[in-house]
């Protein structure tokens, strides 16, 4: 039996309408079941769990490299951030110390994931309220980051470039001049759609005032990230409780006091710019030194050392077959990403799969705020903030 | 991070408030773990969200544990997040294998709906006192709950 609303009596005019899965606007597969009282809706629930893979039990399976992996499958607009946190959890439960070269770079290629995330957000989220062309805008400047990703780690999505101890590889030469030349041509891009959006009164109409929560509303139904922060509560993880050398960087972190959807619309913006700031100050001031922590029983050895040494041999061959022990315990590693809190909860038993993993998914806590949003309102505006909120189904599913 | 349990402020308050509801402290990795007596945890969390001092307004994330074929069998898991200390709390509530079952803090945090549904489902412990408590990722008709230790990865068939 799929989840549904049932009428209540003395009520029967109302309508019963099931929006989606396969509506277009609602980012993937979530299905609204919406009670309508001509366009109103009256009260709205969600169904969710179409892209159920089981990801929790497949980390039980795998040993702590390979869940790597999986992880940029939850949240496929965020893959690098999936890695970062996922591997920042394992690094805690092991003590494990990452050298600052590695950590640069992790902070520059998650803060360009964050703004290829709010690329296709704001694409995707205009095209649904009738804005055609920002998307094309918006695709063409994720296409370069793409490049970046598919130049720095092999693959344009599914990157999993980040291991354990630090990253898989050194980045290829070169890099550096598309970050550079992306850093330089972005902020009149940015221009661009702000120009195209920000005082368009039809963008205006569709926006401001919609979907409203206070800080206090938001911060009872769990939201974090932007969603949080366009309600005027200034919490960013990347400030608050810094991990990867996020201390060491100067950005601001955007609020907006107003709680609707033209104000988390106003605060992804910004978030951009941020970004981009940090980004520039970490192409201009990436360390030199070795890009692996020296733990030679966690961390791959690199190839050329295989060949001469038996030590390198063995110890890849026992990280391959086996994988490693890390200390019994259990610890919790959360990490801003563009949606917000993304948490790994990892258990270990000091054998080599984690005993117990569990991911604490932005979008999963974001979308109980949205019947809170959408009752008593339009059903046009439902499409908004379903955007506003910026789900990604593969994480709430996950 | 509180880097020692006795100078811990968030321990000393709860200990002030209800010491023989809490059945023991840990820390690992800079994280605390506070153990609480199952009919307590509504009145803990309450305590903990408005005591000014505190202010664990944010409940990041519940999610259980199973440790089979140990009992009690299970471990709920709190996460809470205070926004003006900037501090984490973990909190955790065991339960038996028989009929696991904790009082729902949905009164308490409005957000602890979705994930005690997904709980639910994954581990099939019950809510007390939960508003809606149905499968969330599986489907309706599903038997047995995947998260269990004894539900093998593949699946039955």
């Amino acid at each position: 039996m799929p989840i549904t609303l049932e009428k209540i009596p003395g009520q029967e005019e109302r309508v019963i309408l099931s929006m989606g899965p396969q509506h277009p606007s609602t980012h993937g597969v979530l299905r609204l079941v919406l009670e309508l009282d001509g366009e109103t809706v009256v009260r709205a629930i969600y169904d969710i769990g179409y892209l159920h893979t089981g990801f929790e039990k497949s980390f039980e399976d795998k040993t702590y490299s390979q869940g790597i992996t999986l992880t940029d499958r939850m949240d496929y607009l965020n893959p690098l951030g999936n890695n970062l946190g996922f591997c920042l959890a394992v690094e805690k439960l092991l003590d494990l110390e990452v050298p600052p070269r590695a950590q640069w770079i992790r902070v520059l290629l998650t803060e360009l994931t964050r703004i290829q995330s709010h690329l296709v957000w704001l694409g995707t989220h205009a095209i649904d309220l009738g804005a055609m062309s920002v998307m094309l805008y918006c695709f063409r400047e994720r296409e370069t980051i793409l490049h970046i990703f598919e130049m720095v780690s092999g693959q344009r999505m599914m990157t999993s470039y980040f291991r354990i101890g630090g990253l898989a590889l050194e980045p290829p030469l070169g890099w550096l001049q598309l970050v550079k030349k992306f850093v330089k041509t972005f902020p009149a891009h940015l221009e661009e759609y702000e120009g195209l959006l920000s005082k368009n009164p039809i963008w205006l109409k569709r926006t401001v005032g919609i979907g409203k929560l206070t800080g206090d509303e938001a911060i009872a139904w769990g939201l974090s990230g932007p969603s949080l922060r366009g309600s005027g509560v200034d919490w960013d993880i990347r400030k608050k409780q810094p991990y990867s050398s996020y201390e060491k960087f100067d950005f601001t972190v955007p609020t907006r006091p107003e709680g609707d959807v033209y104000a988390r619309y106003l605060v992804r913006l910004e978030e951009m710019r941020q970004s981009l700031h940090i980004v520039q100050q970490a192409m201009e001031g990436i360390p030199e030194g070795p890009i692996k922590a020296n733990a030679p029983h966690i961390v791959l050895p690199d190839r050329e050392s295989m060949k001469t040494s038996i030590e390198a041999l063995i110890y890849h061959f026992k990280i391959v077959t086996e994988g490693f022990h890390p200390p019994i315990g259990e610890v919790y590693q959360a990490v801003e990403s563009p949606r917000g809190e993304l948490g790994f909860y990892m258990v270990s038993d000091g054998s080599p799969k984690p005993f117990r993993c569990h991911v604490r998914a932005p979008s999963f806590a974001n979308l109980q705020a949205l019947p809170k949003m959408i009752e008593g309102r339009l059903i046009a505006d439902v499409v908004a903030c379903i955007g506003t909120i910026d789900i990604i189904l593969g994480e709430v599913d996950r | 991070m509180p880097s020692d349990l006795e100078s811990n402020l968030t321990l000393k308050k709860l200990r002030e408030f209800a010491a023989q509801e809490l059945a023991e402290a840990r820390e690992f990795r800079g994280e605390l773990t506070i153990y609480v007596q199952p009919g307590a945890l509504i009145r803990v969390c309450e305590f903990l969200r408005d005591e000014p001092s505190v202010s664990y307004k944010f409940l990041a994330d519940v999610t259980a544990i199973d440790l089979y074929p140990n009992e009690p069998r299970f471990e709920l898991v709190y996460h809470l997040l205070s926004l003006k200390t900037a501090e984490r709390l973990r909190l955790k509530v065991r339960t038996g294998g028989g009929d696991p079952r904790v009082d729902s803090l949905v009164p308490v945090y409005p957000s602890a709906n979705a994930f005690e549904r997904e709980v639910f489902d994954l581990f099939g412990i019950q809510f007390t006192g939960h508003p809606y408590l149905r499968r969330i990722l599986m489907p309706e008709d599903w038997e047995g709950y995947p998260l269990r230790k004894d539900y093998p990865v593949e699946g039955y068939r």
